[in-house]
């Protein structure tokens, strides 16, 4: 749908302050930052992880007691979707050294590099291989490239601001550190990197950077990351792929180390014993849990399932009561509601506006602060823009791109969102886009090291699915870096464990006799089951006429 | 909620693998089926335009052109008769990208039938990202890899070219072939990536990151405040005063 004329009205107050903004731009007069005070202020009052009555205690398992977002709690508070009794575990059907659970951007580097090591490697994934989060990241990677104005020192400090320096120290530094050297992996790998005509890599800043260090791949990074890891994989036949078919069961040995797990295939809905001498979780998010029903930029699969493994298992998590809001998700066209403008864009020059066509925060704070500035701006100034179907958003001024950076720079920088709106009738180079805070970013999740490792020998943990290095609040362009830095870390230790510290032993499933006995001894008595593996959007008309009362035959 | 807000609309008609359903004018042909009652499995992933897990081809009464589009980006329209694609056989050949070079023999060891291409350009006309798939495949039987990579480099790998080519080409894996030849071989190297990584395995940030990491919290917060910031709109050659954590 293109701009409404009550829409098109408005876009005129953008455009009347624009000329006087690009200026400023061009002067390199900013828009303030807030002090670290008056974020937390900004923080505390507008962002939806304070929000009262956010956060519930779980109250069952090894975070007994910890306050965090009531959706997941239910899916900790679930039952297995399993009878454990049920499972022959003497029965296996797949056997390998390392079962990586996911086939994200995480999953992929660990296979890499454990294919590299020398070991089996099988990749057990939901949905199709590729099929994550890491497909859909835009904008980019951060790493310090560039010596003459840039180092791991100041990355490290970037950061910890943005995760308001609650980070795991050692992680932080791993993320860093190794930064640098996943660049170079990747375009050594063949992945398009944009670059100058000699060849140094063009970055950008994004929101709480210091340095410009946020390398990209047009406005697809993620995509052409994950298509040039998936490539590599698929030229490597000793990495086996089983597609939708996810993991809904970690299994353990007798020695409490990790054994394997119990798989589905969701499309014949068999279970599967999968047997391996290392398991790496690298599973993902789960903005598909929809928090305080909010739209999300998520893949359809990020329903949070490896957090409801390893939590059923023994694993600690942490960080989980803060989730990162992106504060740039579409609220027009309805048709696209939630899908990512990634902040590339602002860190290309595009201000943020109100309804009056007006500056209310700088765009380049951390994503939590600047999501709350939005949410501020529009619940309690009240001067974010109407879309005239109920929702509300901010201005994001796509068209001084062009001006700052020559005409067709946001056609030839921004291609894949160029094409999707234009589609919609919007041409953004000449109209801004209507934007509003959206599900992002699981910002905490299982708890590890920076070799990956967990509390349970044997297990490893990757990419979004865990928590501690990103701190309260990921910044930008550090997710990419996550998955293939944590990944390859995950590949190449599980690969040594395998080697060197594996022992056998009779596997179990009493783990989740136990957590079920905890359930009822809590009082909590649901037929829940978790993991979740898929969300719901089907019509509840329907679900009303589907009253078939007992499966007997082929037809449910 | 999205549902309730639905109903005030119009309803059209349309037909999911030929049989009739109505559903809301506004939606996607991906809302649309699971407005129907379809639970995806199949043909739905990145619900975003990016991953290609739902190409889906459609065509309306009384017409004969075949149109296609991505159920997740495209509005349905009234009449139109539609089914998902999510899956079509392909061929990839392997390869040890160490060991291969840009060249038209590389892409044609490797997809001999890259020479079969008619040139009818159904793979263009099947694009849902509107892609120039004939001029890439074009460019690659020229050898011309730097081409090839630069107008394939917004696939989604969706499969509709493929599905539609009558010589029976796999498009897109020809592409990411010479995409990546192209990145790793034809693009010029990052040299101060490669020298960054040397640094990095010296050992030349390790004391100061440390010392970073062994910081109060206090301390931490007063050098993340006065740290100096790049401008924004400053040239690549810019440099920091501070010099001494470089």
């Amino acid at each position: 749908m293109p701009y409404t004329s009550e829409l098109k009205e408005l876009i005129k107050r953008v455009e009347a302050t624009r000329p006087a903004r690009v200026e400023k731009k061009k002067r390199g007069e900013e828009f303030p930052l807030l002090s670290l005070k008056e974020r937390q202020v900004r923080l505390e009052k507008f962002h939806p992880d304070y929000k009262p009555g956010s956060r519930t205690e779980v109250r069952v398992g090894p975070n007994k007691g910890y306050a965090i977002q009531p959706e997941m709690v239910r899916l900790l508070e679930a039952r297995s979707r399993i009878n454990p009794d049920q499972i022959d575990l003497n029965k296996i059907d797949y056997e390998t050294d390392i079962l990586i659970i996911g086939g994200g951007g995480a999953g992929t580097a660990a296979a890499l590099m454990a294919q590299e090591a020398g070991v089996r490697v099988m990749i057990a994934t939901k949905l199709r291989h590729g099929d994550a989060n890491t497909m859909m990241a835009e904008g980019g990677i951060q790493a310090a490239t560039k010596s003459t104005k840039d180092s791991p020192y100041y990355h490290y400090l970037d950061v910890l601001g943005g995760g308001h320096f609650k980070n795991v120290p050692e992680l932080a530094h791993t993320l860093v550190t190794e930064a640098p050297k996943v660049l170079a992996w990747l375009e050594n790998l063949g992945c398009m990197l944009t670059k100058m005509e000699d060849g140094r890599l063009k970055a950008l800043h994004g929101g709480g950077t210091s340095r410009k260090r946020m390398h990209y791949a047009a406005d697809i990074t993620g995509a052409e990351i994950m298509r040039t890891l998936r490539d590599e994989a698929r030229n490597r036949p000793e990495i086996k792929v089983i597609e939708f078919t996810p993991a809904v069961e970690l299994i353990l040995n007798e020695h409490g180390h990790c054994a394997g797990a119990v798989l589905y295939n969701i499309e014949t809905e068999e279970y599967f014993v999968a047997k391996a001498k290392a398991v790496i979780l690298a599973t993902g998010g789960s903005g598909r849990l929809h928090y305080q029903e909010f739209m999300t930029t998520n893949h359809y699969g990020a329903t949070g399932d490896g957090v409801v493994l390893g939590y059923r298992a023994g694993l600690k998590i942490c960080f989980l009561h803060t989730y990162q809001y992106h504060p740039t998700g579409l609220v027009y066209p309805e048709q696209a509601e939630g899908i990512l403008i990634t902040e590339k864009f602002r860190g290309a020059g595009a201000n943020v506006l109100n309804i009056d066509g007006e500056q209310f925060v700088n765009e380049r704070e951390p994503r939590d602060v600047e999501s709350s500035c939005f949410i501020r701006e529009c619940v309690d100034v009240k001067k974010g823009v109407p879309t005239f179907s109920g929702k509300v958003g901010i201005w994001l001024d796509s068209p001084m791109i062009d001006i700052l950076m020559g005409e067709g720079a946001v056609k030839k920088e921004f291609p894949g969102k160029y094409i999707l709106l234009k589609r919609f009738g919007i041409d953004i180079s000449k109209e801004p886009m209507l934007v509003y805070p959206t599900l992002h970013y699981q910002n905490g999740g299982l708890e590890y090291n920076s070799k990956c490792e967990t509390t349970i020998p044997g297990l490893y943990s990757s990419g979004e699915v865990s928590g501690g290095v990103h701190g309260e609040n990921r910044l930008m362009g550090n997710s990419l870096l996550d998955v293939c830095v944590f990944g390859r870390i995950a590949g190449v230790n599980a690969a040594m464990y395998v080697k060197e510290s594996f022992k056998d032993g009779k596997m179990t499933l009493d783990h989740v006799r136990r957590f079920h006995k905890e359930l009822e001894e809590a009082g909590i008595i649901t037929d829940r089951v978790a993991p979740m593996l898929l969300p719901d959007y089907s019509n509840p008309e329907v679900r009303e006429r589907q009253l078939t009362a007992h499966y007997l035959g082929t037809i449910r | 909620m999205q549902i309730e807000a639905n109903k005030k609309e119009d309803l059209v008609p349309i037909f999911i693998m030929g049989k009739r359903y109505e559903v809301p004018a506004s939606l996607t042909i991906q809302k649309a089926m699971e407005y129907a009652g379809y639970q995806l499995i199949r043909g739905c992933g990145c619900r975003g335009g990016i991953c290609g897990a739902c190409g889906t081809v459609y065509r309306f009464p009384g017409t004969y052109k075949i149109e296609v589009g991505l159920a997740c980006q495209t509005v349905v329209q009234p009449n139109m008769y539609l089914t998902q694609i999510p899956f079509f056989p392909a061929t990839k050949s392997v390869y040890d990208i160490e060991k291969i070079k840009p060249s038209i023999e590389t892409l044609v060891k490797h997809y001999p039938e890259l020479l079969r291409c008619l040139q009818c350009n159904t793979c263009t006309k099947s694009c849902p990202m509107d892609i120039e798939v004939m001029d890439y495949i074009a460019a690659g039987m020229r050898g011309d890899v730097a081409r090839l990579a630069e107008l394939s480099f917004d696939c989604v790998m969706c499969g509709l070219c493929t599905s539609r080519c009558p010589a029976e080409l796999c498009q897109y894996n020809i592409a990411i072939l010479g995409r990546r030849l192209y990145g790793k071989y034809v693009a010029p190297r990052a040299e101060h990536l490669a020298s960054m990584v040397k640094e990095v395995e010296t050992g030349k940030y390790e004391q100061m990151l440390r010392q970073l990491m062994d910081t109060d919290e206090e301390t931490l917060k007063s050098l993340y405040s006065s740290r100096e910031i790049e401008p924004e709109q400053a040239e690549e050659d810019w440099t920091p005063k501070e010099k001494n954590y470089l």
